[in-house]
């Protein structure tokens, strides 16, 4: 049985387009993440396959049925609101059993679906309380039974960890990662957190300006981003972007940093003709600070952030270029210090003046 | 003078003008009223204390319990289908249509109008000579009704007139409460397969039930206290049929002179709609606490 597939769906409100032409196809069981800043159009993609907003063109599919025409309750899908939307003079129970009278399930089976899903989130004992008497994440555990119970096809989870503060935040990621193996159904989560997304999808769907901008694994995603904008939105802190122009080399390209050093990269040469500008994309990971008096490449120390495994040093190269090194344990810099950076040139990725990527061979 | 001290005293410096008036023009003839309810006291400032006399005439006053059995029946005629009226409307008008936003100006408008204009427009329409309503029904071939001068007609017609003259504040609060449940419930409801009935019965009109409880209350509280339309329109006749609670006590106090009387059914009013209304607070509110 296939899952949802998006055929081309496109959406706008009067003159302004927000979704254009978007087609993705997501397996039965999978968990995707919908990663994009505000206003990327993830949410409105979201509401589009929930039936909260009908599609202007194109084709949604679910099971091998059309359902852009059905009425989102008539859809097999779920949603687990940002701001959980239970209803306030329901009790829990009352609210996990709205859409089950609805659907006109026997009242033993409703009773039955209620107690399951009680037991799987540990609210058994909260069933006879109002939503207004509950806490951020019992309230959201509610949501999520109410979507449980439903036994959808798909669950649409609409900025699910936001309304979190961290510590139940790490728990309730640890929870989601394990409802998706308790419930027989896809997954879409919208998020713009990129740790949510990496953490707990199969699959990653970055959206940005209206469209799809790249599908794949959270590996394949941060390894290998489609374009310039991928490569800047995941991974933090982000990938730094050297302004650069390329020159002749062999079989792979060579490109020259502004100050005039120049970097061999283990990027096939092909498509970058000697003399173009393009950028260097650079993770922190592929910076590192190098011995003192060292050959490399001078900055200055601006913000030094240690996360206590390994800590970050956001330097500022003499021709005012932003770029992150990162050192392992507890670093001693200090802003303002003045040292050396070696650029671990194989890591390297070149991204042409249109935003395409190439990224390094993969070493044999 | 220390900080607290100092900032109550602010505080009693900006309540305090208030305070005053309110009790100058509230709270102070209040209490006067009871006071004089129990004298026989008339408009030259006569006062002599007779106890409980007043009530008790008034219990047995046959004028005041036609005059209460009429009230009663324009409140019922009135509070339910206004309230029922009021949310249809603004469930219909409870959308950012520009048509939407020109009707609830519409609807809100015969609120500005005075009682007199109120009156003298369904005078216009109710009489039975050239109204709008006698024309109509010549029209269709039958016979004008003499709204105003048959007992039978005259406290519809009233309910007619205030239904017409106070659609637009219950519609008002309708439209406040509605817009005060969050967008995404339905949402979720639409998501939960809810019919349309389904939803106003299970999320609107739960959600809204503070609203309706002030509207309702509000009204019963007004149309108890009706007595303007009676007046302009009908004068309390023919033969008393119209004449409401209101009436009746401006009748005795400024018609007949005799003050003591007149206070006395007005607390007796006063205690009525203080009843009515908590007994309604109590309906809606009592299985609240339980839950909460």
């Amino acid at each position: 049985m296939s899952g949802l597939e998006l055929i081309d769906v496109s959406k706008s409100y009067g003159a302004t387009r927000v979704l254009d032409s978007v087609s993705l196809s997501i397996a039965p069981r999978e968990f995707i993440a919908f990663l994009g800043p505000s206003g990327s159009g993830k949410s409105t993609l979201l509401r589009v396959i929930a039936g909260l907003e009908t599609l202007d063109a194109g084709e949604i599919r679910l099971g091998g049925e059309r359902i852009d025409g059905l009425a989102p309750g008539a859809r097999g899908i779920a949603m687990v609101f940002q701001h959980y939307a239970l209803y306030p003079h329901m009790t829990v129970r009352e609210n996990m059993a709205f859409g089950l009278v609805n659907a006109g399930v026997p009242k033993d089976e409703i009773t039955q679906r209620i107690a399951q899903a009680a037991d799987i989130l540990e609210i058994g004992s909260q069933l006879d309380k109002k939503p207004g008497q509950m806490s951020g994440g019992q309230r959201q555990r509610v949501a999520i039974g109410r979507a449980i119970v439903k036994q959808p096809r798909l669950f649409l989870l609409d900025e699910p960890l936001s309304n979190l503060d961290a510590a139940l935040r790490n728990r309730t990621r640890v929870e989601l990662a394990q409802l998706r193996n308790r419930v027989d159904a896809a997954l879409i989560m919208v998020t713009h957190d990129q740790a949510e997304a990496m953490t707990l999808a199969d699959r990653i769907v970055v959206i940005n300006d209206r469209k799809i901008q790249q599908v794949g694994t959270p590996a394949e995603v941060y390894a290998r981003p489609a374009n310039a904008f991928v490569a800047r939105f995941v991974g933090s802190p982000a990938m730094a972007m050297l302004p650069v122009e390329i020159v002749s080399g062999g079989d792979h390209a060579r490109v020259r940093l502004p100050g005039g050093a120049e970097v061999q990269t283990a990027v096939r040469a092909e498509g970058l003709a000697p003399g173009t500008r393009a950028e260097l994309g650079l993770r922190p990971e592929a910076v590192s600070l190098a011995e003192p008096r060292g050959s490399g490449i001078p900055a200055t120390v601006e913000l030094v952030e240690r996360l206590g495994d390994r800590t970050f040093i956001y330097c500022r190269l003499a021709e005012g270029i932003e770029i992150i090194a990162c050192a392992p344990g507890f670093s001693p810099m200090r802003p303002g210090d003045d040292v050396t950076l070696d650029i671990h040139a194989p890591a390297a990725h070149i991204f042409t003046a249109d935003g395409t990527a190439h990224h390094p061979e993969a070493r044999p | 003078m220390n900080r607290a001290r100092r900032d109550g005293l602010v505080g009693y410096a900006f309540v305090g003008p208030f305070l005053l008036i309110y009790a100058a023009i509230l709270i102070v003839p209040l209490l006067m009223g009871i006071v004089i309810s129990f004298n026989n006291a008339d408009l030259f400032g006569r006062r002599e204390w007779i106890g409980l006399a007043n009530y008790a005439q008034a219990l047995g006053d046959p004028v005041l319990a036609q005059a209460f059995w009429n009230t009663l029946t324009l409140t019922l005629l009135i509070v339910p289908p206004l309230t029922v009226i009021a949310l249809m409307l603004a469930l219909a008008l409870n959308r950012s249509t520009r048509l939407a936003a020109i009707l609830r100006g519409v609807f809100f408008a015969s609120l500005v109008l005075s009682v007199t204009i109120v009156t003298l427009i369904w005078r216009f329409i109710l009489t039975p000579d050239a109204g709008l309503v006698a024309v109509g029904l010549q029209a269709a071939g039958r016979a004008p009704i003499p709204f105003l001068s048959d007992p039978d007609f005259v406290i519809p017609a009233l309910a007619i007139t205030t239904l017409w003259w106070s659609l637009g504040f219950p519609i008002m609060l309708f439209l406040a409460g509605l817009q005060q449940v969050p967008g995404d419930i339905y949402e979720a409801a639409a998501l939960d397969g809810a019919s349309r009935w389904t939803v106003f019965r299970r999320i609107t009109l739960p959600s809204i039930r503070r609203t309706l409880l002030l509207v309702v209350m509000l009204q019963t509280a007004a149309q108890l206290q009706i007595f303007g339309q009676a007046q302009l329109l009908t004068g309390g006749g023919p033969g008393g049929a119209s004449r409401t609670i209101v009436l009746y006590i401006f009748e005795v106090s400024f018609g007949r002179w005799v003050l003591g009387y007149a206070t006395a059914i007005a607390e007796l009013l006063f205690g009525m709609i203080l009843l009515v209304t908590l007994l309604q607070y109590w309906l809606v509110t009592r299985h609240e606490g339980q839950r909460a």
